[in-house]
């Protein structure tokens, strides 16, 4: 409880004594594609071969001559868009980006960067998170879109060259009883995420005290606490939005 | 001029700084000395607004920094300058951006003023060849002229350096306080040093404040500092061969 009312804290210090906006999107820019761009390769790797996979075992399961072979397709589809695409994504952020975020964060509170920072009168919390948290909100979600678009492909591609149905039936199931609805959900998770990542990260980051040793933890940590959180708050959103 | 008044400071109960009173005069380079975890550094962070003071109070020229508001304490930060321990570069940034720094967030100068002032510090520090080298790229006597130099672009009116030599040898350590001695002088600055190396307080202390446990015990010139009497400063100082020259024992 002590740690959650210091993140809370945390949150709050950084919307007090704020820089000029002007230093916060030139910062907001740079951190997309730090934190963003710089996730597209593995994020989108990731999701094709998720597709792919997600599609070969539907083809394994469906032994009975009455299921249709656009179920291969349908199923890809809602299980990329539904959970594959944010969640995946999410926890691939959480591990390239949440690290790397910990760890700068870290470093630079280690080496005095930090006070700094704050000896030139810079309210550090916010110069250094919040155009993370911003730039993590806005990519992840994109990240999910990319992430459902290649890992269907991924399927598209797994029915081709593992030859697991006419290639029309696997068009016709994505298509099949679509909910667009889909689409806003896995954005709303993802830009969920996207906070709960960048912020968990940061914090752990922001409040490491020692050497390099508790550096490197607070790096693991703040995947371990992102991840959960991640978890937790998938639950949540889909027995909220869902029902 | 800086006054700090019966400063104290305790961290989860344990008394770190016990009442400590002192004035530092613009101009001169004020020495905090002591011994490893006497609260030195705590003095200092304290002093810069790093911690808040369980008691007491810190006036930069008669404004009590820590009874400010943000806005008042934001302008009084933008007239102080520190160099760090560890020179606390920005690791992502040239050396001619870290310079830069400051003044891209409190000045409103043209980019070619800045530029130009940016220069003219790096210079003065001896670093004109070095502005696009990365902090990794220079050495830590380098990182220090350049922690200096970020110090002083804002046209700082108060130096803090903690530690300021520590990590170098000798002959650098030397020139890194001649250049804080210098730069002082040249400038007029409230300079406040926070040593426990008896050679730069021979060389430029010129007022010197000694802790011991959290107090204050002693405070008078380098010239005076050998004939003191409390008996932890003489223990402190006569563990050095150094002064024991000085003193010819």
């Amino acid at each position: 409880m002590r740690r959650l009312g210091e993140y809370i804290l945390f949150l709050k210090k950084m919307f007090s004594n704020r820089e000029p906006l002007t230093t916060y999107v030139r910062l907001f820019f740079q951190e997309c594609i730090n934190i963003g761009i710089n996730s597209l390769f593995l994020v989108g790797f990731v999701s094709l071969f998720v597709g792919a996979v997600i599609a070969l075992q539907m083809a394994y399961n469906i032994v009975s001559p009455l299921l249709p072979k656009y179920i291969i397709g349908l199923a890809t589809r809602e299980m990329m868009i539904l959970e594959m695409a944010p969640t995946l994504s999410a926890i691939v952020f959480a591990g390239k980006v949440g690290s790397q975020i910990a760890g700068g964060i870290g470093t630079m509170r280690i080496t005095e960067q930090i006070d700094a920072l704050e000896v030139m009168g810079i309210n550090s919390a916010s110069y250094l998170v919040l155009p993370k948290i911003i730039a993590g909100m806005a990519m992840l979600p994109l990240l999910a879109i990319l992430s459902a678009a290649l890992g269907i492909w991924g399927g598209y591609l797994a029915t081709i060259f593992g030859n697991l149905s006419p290639t029309e039936d696997y068009i016709y199931g994505i298509q099949n009883t679509f909910v667009s609805f889909e689409v806003p959900f896995a954005i709303i998770k993802a830009f969920v995420f996207g906070f709960i990542v960048t912020s968990i990260s940061a914090f752990k980051g922001y409040n490491v005290k020692g050497g390099a040793l508790e550096v490197g933890k607070a790096s693991t940590d703040a995947v371990t606490a992102s991840c959960i959180a991640i978890l937790a708050a998938d639950f949540i959103l889909a027995d909220t939005l869902l029902s | 001029m800086i006054e700090i008044k019966n400063v104290g400071k305790s961290f989860q109960g344990k008394e770190v700084l016990m009442d400590i009173s002192a004035t530092f005069e613009k101009g001169k380079t004020n020495m905090i000395i002591g011994a490893s975890g006497t609260g030195k550094s705590v003095l200092l962070k304290t002093i810069v607004g790093l911690f808040s003071p369980n008691k007491g109070s810190v006036l930069y020229d008669g404004r009590d920094f820590h009874a400010s508001t943000i806005r008042e304490q934001k302008i009084i930060r933008g007239e102080i300058g520190m160099l760090f321990q560890g020179s606390a570069l920005f690791d992502s940034l040239t050396v001619a951006e870290n310079v830069r720094f400051p003044l891209n967030i409190h000045s409103d100068m043209s980019e070619s003023e800045k530029d130009d002032k940016v220069n003219f510090y790096l210079k003065r520090v001896g670093l004109e060849n070095a502005a696009h080298k990365m902090p990794s790229e220079i050495s830590g006597g380098m990182q220090k002229r350049v922690g200096i130099a970020r110090a002083i672009v804002m046209n700082s009116q108060y130096l803090f350096c903690d530690e300021p030599n520590s990590g170098l040898d000798p002959q650098t350590a030397w020139m890194i306080d001649q250049l804080i001695h210098e730069i002082t002088q040249e400038y007029n600055l409230t300079t406040v040093i926070v040593s426990h190396d008896m050679n730069s307080v021979m060389e430029i202390g010129e007022y010197i404040m000694f802790m011991y446990k959290g107090l204050k015990i002693w405070e008078g010139t380098k010239d005076e500092i050998l004939d003191a009497e409390p008996k932890e400063l003489k223990d402190f100082l006569f563990s050095n061969k150094l002064v024991r020259t000085f003193k010819g024992i």
